[in-house]
C-alpha cells in the first residue's frame, strides 16, 4: 500500500457530541493507481444474476457489462451490443461488439448473450429473480456469431431497456458455475473494466484492472469497495483518509463537507421518486373524524381531498428545509432529461386558501384526522419530512398523526394495505418511466402483472387503456406521449399518488479524487477519476 | 460428573428449542420477507414463485416442523438473501467476532486486576480514587459513543489507526485470524478496547470489592503475623481467593461479549457474527436470525459449564452438583 496519513496540524474541536464537527487539515498522499470507496450497503452477492437488487447491480457494474449500459445522464448506452433495431413488432435484432474479451481470455459471441439470458431462470433460490427482465422473450436466435434476434410472443417495445439489467457471463466460464463459485471468484465470467480479486462478504469487494478491457480503461490499477452502512463508520472512514470516496454523505453532514477545503462533495437529482400514496377504497383503516372516531366514509375517495392535500405541502420548505437542499419538487415519474418526461407535469405549490376551499366541496369544511406512515431508516431524513408532511396537513384542517418504523416492518403491512396512507419512494430505472406507471399507477391485475404496488388502490379505465397502449407501441415517438398522457391522467386529473420531490444523491471524496455522478445512485470505480 | 453433564444437555436441548420456536414466530409476525427483497419491477407471479422457492408459501407451523426436521439432520436453514447454507455464513465471521472478544477479555483482565488490586489496597489514595472514577465512566458511558470518540480522536485527529475493518489475516489450524500481523493488531486494538471498557470497569470493581474483603481475613492477618512479604500475600493468598468470584463473571460476561458485539462491530465495521446478525434482521432473514441465537445460546451454555467446572478445580470445596446430591 503506497497510500499514507501524515497528519500534519489538527485541532480539537471545542464540540465532542459529534464526529461531524471533526475537520481535519490531514494531507494525503493520493496514488492514482489504488482507490478506497465505502460503500453504504452490504451486497450479499457478486453473482450477476442471483439477486436482482439495486446495490448488488452496482457491485456487478465493475465486473461485468449488459448489452445496453446506462450512462451518466440516463440514457441508453450501446456496451456489449452496438446497435439495436425492431425487426418487427415481436422481434429484437441485435449488433454484437466485436473484440470483446472476457476476464478467461475468451471470445465474446452471441452464445454467450443466449447463456446468459437463460441464466436466471436456473436460479433455484434467488430472493429476487432477474427473470422478471427475461420472461418476455420466447425465441433466441443466433443469425452470427455477432448478431441475435430474440423474439418476444407480445409486442415488447422496452425489451432494449430490460436488457439493460442483466449482465453478459461468459458461457465457457460459467457453465456449471453456481452462485458460491462466482462469490467465491472461481469463474472469470465478466467483461467489465474490472477483475474480481476477492469478495468478503460484510467486508469488502477487491478488483484489479482488467487491461484487455475493450472500452476506456480505468485510472486504477486497483479498487478496494468497503462496505460501511453504519453513517458515522463511513463518514470516519472518508475524513481519516481510510477510503478516498464514499457514497450516501449523512444529511446532516453534506454542508460541513462542503466546507471542508479536504473534501469535494458530488450531487446529482436521483431517479429516486417520492410521493405519498392516498387510500382509494371505501373505507380507510386510519381514516377518523376530527374527535377519533373511525369514519364510515373515507374522505380519501374524493379526488378534491387527494387535491388539497397535494395543494396543502410546501415542497419547498421539505427540500430547502427538512432535506438540507437534497431534494429537488417534482411532480413527473420520469425527472426532467429522461424519456416520457411530461412538461405538463409540474409540482402543486402550497395553496391553503384553495386547500381548504376544496375540503369545504367535498363536505369537510372542518377536516378530519388521518394517520401517515412511513420508514424512519431508508430515505434521506424520511422521519423528519413525514413530521412535517404531518404539521402542514394539520395546519390545514386536517389532523395528522405520524408513525414511522423501519423499513423491514412498514413494507410488509403498506404491500398488504394495512395502512392507507404513506411514503414510498421509486427508483425509476432502465431509462424509462413505465416500472412505476405499471407498479404504482395501473389496477391491480395478477396475470396482466400490473399494479403490483398500486397502495393507493386507485383504479382507471382511461389511465389503464393508455398505459396498456404505450406498453405495446414499438414507435419511440408514440410511446413517449402515451406515457405523458398516461402520468398526466393518473397524477395531475386524479391525484392517484401525491407526488413531493427527488432526493439529490451525493458523494464525498478526498482531494485528488472526482466522481461523475449518476441519477441511478451507484457508485462505480469507473466513474471515479484522479485530479 | 457424567450425570451433571446429560442433565445440562437436556437442559440446553429444551431452550434451544423454545428459543427457536419464538425467533420462528416472531419474525413471522413481522411480515414477509419477499415483499422487503423482491425488486419493486417484479410482478404478483414473480412474488409467488419467490415464497415457493424460499418455503414461504407453506402455514408457519408446517416451516417450523421442516426447520426442526432439518435442523435434527445438521441443517439450519438457507439463507434467504444469501442463497446458502445459514450455519455457514454464521460460523464463516464467528472467527472475527471471537477474536474481538478475547482480545477485549485480555485487556479487561490485564488492566481490570492489577488496577483494582491497587484500588483496593489503597483505598484511600488519590490513585485510588481516580482508578475508581475512570471506572464509573466506563460503566456509564454508552458503546458507540466512545467507539466514534475513539475513531475521531485516534483516526480523525491523530492518524495514528485505521477507523475501521479487520486487517491482514494469517490462517492458524484452518482459521483466519488478524491478531498476528501488524497490520491486524493496529485494526483489532480500538475496538477490543471500546468492547472491553464496561468490562475492565467491571472487572476492577469486583478486585477492588473483594480485595478489601479479603485484607480483613483472618488467614492475610496470619500471613502478615508470619512475617510474609506483603508482595506474596498479595499475589498468592489475596488474588488465588478473590479469584473465584472474578471467573465466574468473566466467564458469563464473555458469552455477553460475544453476543454484544454487535455495536462495536457496527461502528467499526468489523466483519464479525453481529454485524451479519444486523443486517439479517433488516432484512428479515430469518434462518440467519435463528442460526445466530442458536449459535450463542449454545456458547452460552458451554460457558456456563466450563466455569462450573473451573470453579470446582478453583475450589476445592466446591462439587458439582450430581455429586453433592
Amino acid at each position: 500500500m503506497n497510500f499514507s496519513i501524515k497528519p500534519r496540524s489538527f485541532r480539537l474541536s471545542a464540540c465532542l457530541t459529534s464526529l461531524a464537527v471533526a475537520l481535519t487539515f490531514a494531507t494525503s498522499s493520493v496514488s492514482s493507481q489504488e482507490l478506497k470507496i465505502g460503500l453504504s450497503s452490504s451486497p450479499a452477492a457478486v453473482d450477476p444474476h442471483f439477486f436482482n437488487n439495486d446495490a448488488i447491480s452496482a457491485l456487478c457494474s465493475h465486473i461485468y457489462e449488459p448489452l445496453i449500459a446506462i450512462d451518466a445522464e440516463g440514457k441508453l448506452l450501446p456496451t456489449l451490443a452496438v446497435s439495436w433495431r425492431a425487426v418487427n413488432d415481436t422481434t429484437w435484432e441485435f449488433k454484437l461488439r466485436k473484440g470483446v474479451k472476457f476476464h478467461d481470455g475468451s471470445d465474446f459471441t452471441a452464445e454467450d448473450v443466449v447463456f446468459s439470458l437463460d441464466r436466471p431462470a436456473t436460479i433455484q433460490n434467488s430472493p429476487s429473480s432477474y427473470t422478471t427482465y427475461t420472461k418476455a422473450i420466447a425465441g433466441k436466435k443466433i443469425v452470427d456469431p455477432l448478431t441475435i434476434q430474440l423474439t418476444t410472443a407480445a409486442p415488447a417495445p422496452l425489451l432494449p431497456n430490460d436488457l439493460t439489467r442483466i449482465f453478459i457471463v461468459s458461457r465457457k466460464a460459467a457453465e456449471n458455475a453456481t452462485t458460491d463459485d462466482f462469490n467465491q471468484g472461481k469463474v472469470e465470467a465478466g467483461s467489465g473494466p474490472f477483475k474480481l480479486v476477492k469478495f468478503s462478504k460484510g467486508e469488502n469487494l477487491q478488483l484489479s484492472r482488467f487491461d484487455a478491457y475493450w472500452g476506456n480503461k480505468p485510472a486504477w490499477s486497483s479498487v478496494t469497495l468497503k462496505f460501511l452502512p453504519n453513517d458515522p463508520a463511513r463518514m470516519a472512514a472518508l475524513l481519516s483518509s481510510d477510503v478516498q470516496l464514499i457514497e450516501n454523505v449523512q444529511a446532516n453532514l453534506v454542508s460541513q463537507f462542503k466546507a471542508n477545503k479536504d473534501l469535494t462533495v458530488f450531487e446529482k437529482m436521483s431517479n429516486r421518486y417520492m410521493f405519498l400514496y392516498t387510500d382509494h377504497r371505501d373505507t380507510s383503516p386510519f381514516v377518523t373524524d376530527k374527535a377519533g372516531k373511525p369514519l364510515d366514509r373515507n374522505p380519501l375517495k374524493d379526488v378534491r381531498v387527494r387535491e388539497a392535500i397535494s395543494k396543502l405541502i410546501d415542497r419547498t420548505v421539505l427540500t430547502e428545509r427538512v432535506l438540507d437542499k437534497l431534494g429537488v419538487p417534482n411532480a413527473n415519474p420520469a425527472p426532467p432529461g429522461m424519456f416520457g418526461h411530461n412538461p405538463n407535469l409540474k409540482p402543486d405549490v402550497l395553496d391553503v386558501a384553495g386547500a381548504k376551499k376544496l375540503l369545504a366541496d367535498a363536505g369537510y369544511p372542518d377536516g378530519f384526522g388521518i394517520t401517515i406512515f412511513g420508514p424512519n431508516d431508508r430515505f434521506i431524513n424520511d422521519e423528519q419530512v413525514l413530521q412535517a408532511i404531518g404539521q402542514m396537513l394539520t395546519r390545514g384542517g386536517i389532523a395528522t398523526k405520524v408513525q414511522t418504523q423501519p423499513m423491514a416492518s412498514y413494507i410488509p403491512k403498506a404491500s398488504k394495505k394495512e395502512l392507507g396512507f404513506g411514503l414510498l419512494g421509486w427508483g425509476v430505472g432502465g431509462g424509462e418511466p413505465s416500472s412505476p406507471l405499471r407498479g404504482v399507477l395501473a389496477t391491480t391485475d395478477k396475470d396482466k402483472g400490473l399494479g403490483t404496488s398500486n397502495w393507493s388502490s386507485y383504479s382507471s379505465a382511461q389511465y389503464d387503456s393508455t398505459l396498456i397502449e404505450a406498453l405495446r407501441t414499438v414507435d419511440d415517438k408514440k410511446r413517449e406521449k402515451l406515457f405523458q398522457e398516461a402520468a398526466e391522467i393518473a397524477i395531475k386529473k386524479d391525484f392517484a399518488i401525491i407526488p413531493l420531490y427527488n432526493q439529490v444523491a451525493t458523494w464525498a471524496s478526498r482531494k485528488g479524487v472526482r466522481y461523475l455522478p449518476r441519477p441511478d445512485e451507484a457508485t462505480l470505480a469507473q466513474f471515479a477519476h484522479p485530479e | 460428573m457424567l450425570v451433571f453433564l446429560l442433565r445440562r444437555l437436556m437442559q440446553s436441548g429444551v431452550v434451544l428449542l423454545v428459543m427457536s420456536l419464538l425467533v420462528f414466530v416472531g419474525v413471522y409476525a413481522i411480515g414477509n420477507p419477499v415483499e422487503l427483497l423482491i425488486n419493486p419491477e417484479a410482478d404478483q407471479a414473480d412474488i409467488e414463485r419467490t415464497m415457493a422457492a424460499l418455503g414461504l408459501d407453506k402455514p408457519l407451523w408446517m416451516q417450523y416442523l421442516i426447520f426442526l426436521r432439518q435442523a435434527l439432520a445438521g441443517d439450519f436453514g438457507t439463507s434467504f438473501v444469501h442463497g446458502t447454507s445459514a450455519m455457514q455464513l454464521i460460523l464463516h465471521r464467528m472467527p472475527a467476532t471471537l477474536e474481538l472478544a478475547v482480545a477485549a477479555l485480555l485487556i479487561a483482565v490485564v488492566l481490570g486486576i492489577p488496577l483494582g488490586l491497587w484500588a483496593g489496597l489503597r483505598p484511600d489514595s488519590p490513585s485510588a480514587r481516580a482508578i475508581m472514577g475512570l471506572s464509573i465512566l466506563g460503566f456509564s458511558l454508552p458503546t458507540f459513543w466512545v467507539g466514534l470518540m475513539l475513531i475521531m480522536l485516534f483516526s480523525v485527529q491523530l492518524g495514528w489507526l485505521p477507523s475501521n475493518g479487520r486487517g491482514a489475516s494469517t490462517e492458524i489450524l484452518g482459521f483466519p485470524a488478524s491478531f498476528l500481523t501488524w497490520d491486524g493488531l493496529q485494526h483489532i486494538l480500538m475496538p477490543a478496547l471500546n468492547l472491553a471498557l464496561f468490562k475492565i470497569s467491571l472487572v476492577i470493581r469486583l478486585t477492588r470489592a473483594g480485595t478489601q474483603e479479603a485484607l480483613l481475613q483472618d488467614y492475610v492477618r496470619f500471613a502478615r503475623a508470619k512475617g510474609l512479604r506483603s508482595a506474596r500475600i498479595v499475589g498468592v493468598h489475596v488474588l488465588k481467593n478473590i479469584l473465584i468470584p472474578i471467573v465466574t463473571v468473566i466467564g458469563l460476561e464473555f458469552g455477553s461479549l460475544i453476543a454484544f458485539a454487535v455495536v462495536t462491530e457496527s461502528v467499526f465495521a468489523w466483519p464479525g457474527m453481529g454485524k451479519l446478525l444486523i443486517e439479517s434482521i433488516n432484512l428479515l432473514d430469518r434462518p440467519v436470525v435463528v442460526a445466530y441465537l442458536l449459535t450463542v445460546v449454545s456458547l452460552f451454555v458451554m460457558i456456563n459449564l466450563v466455569v462450573d467446572i473451573l470453579y470446582s478445580l478453583l475450589d476445592p470445596r466446591i462439587r458439582l452438583q450430581a455429586q453433592a446430591g
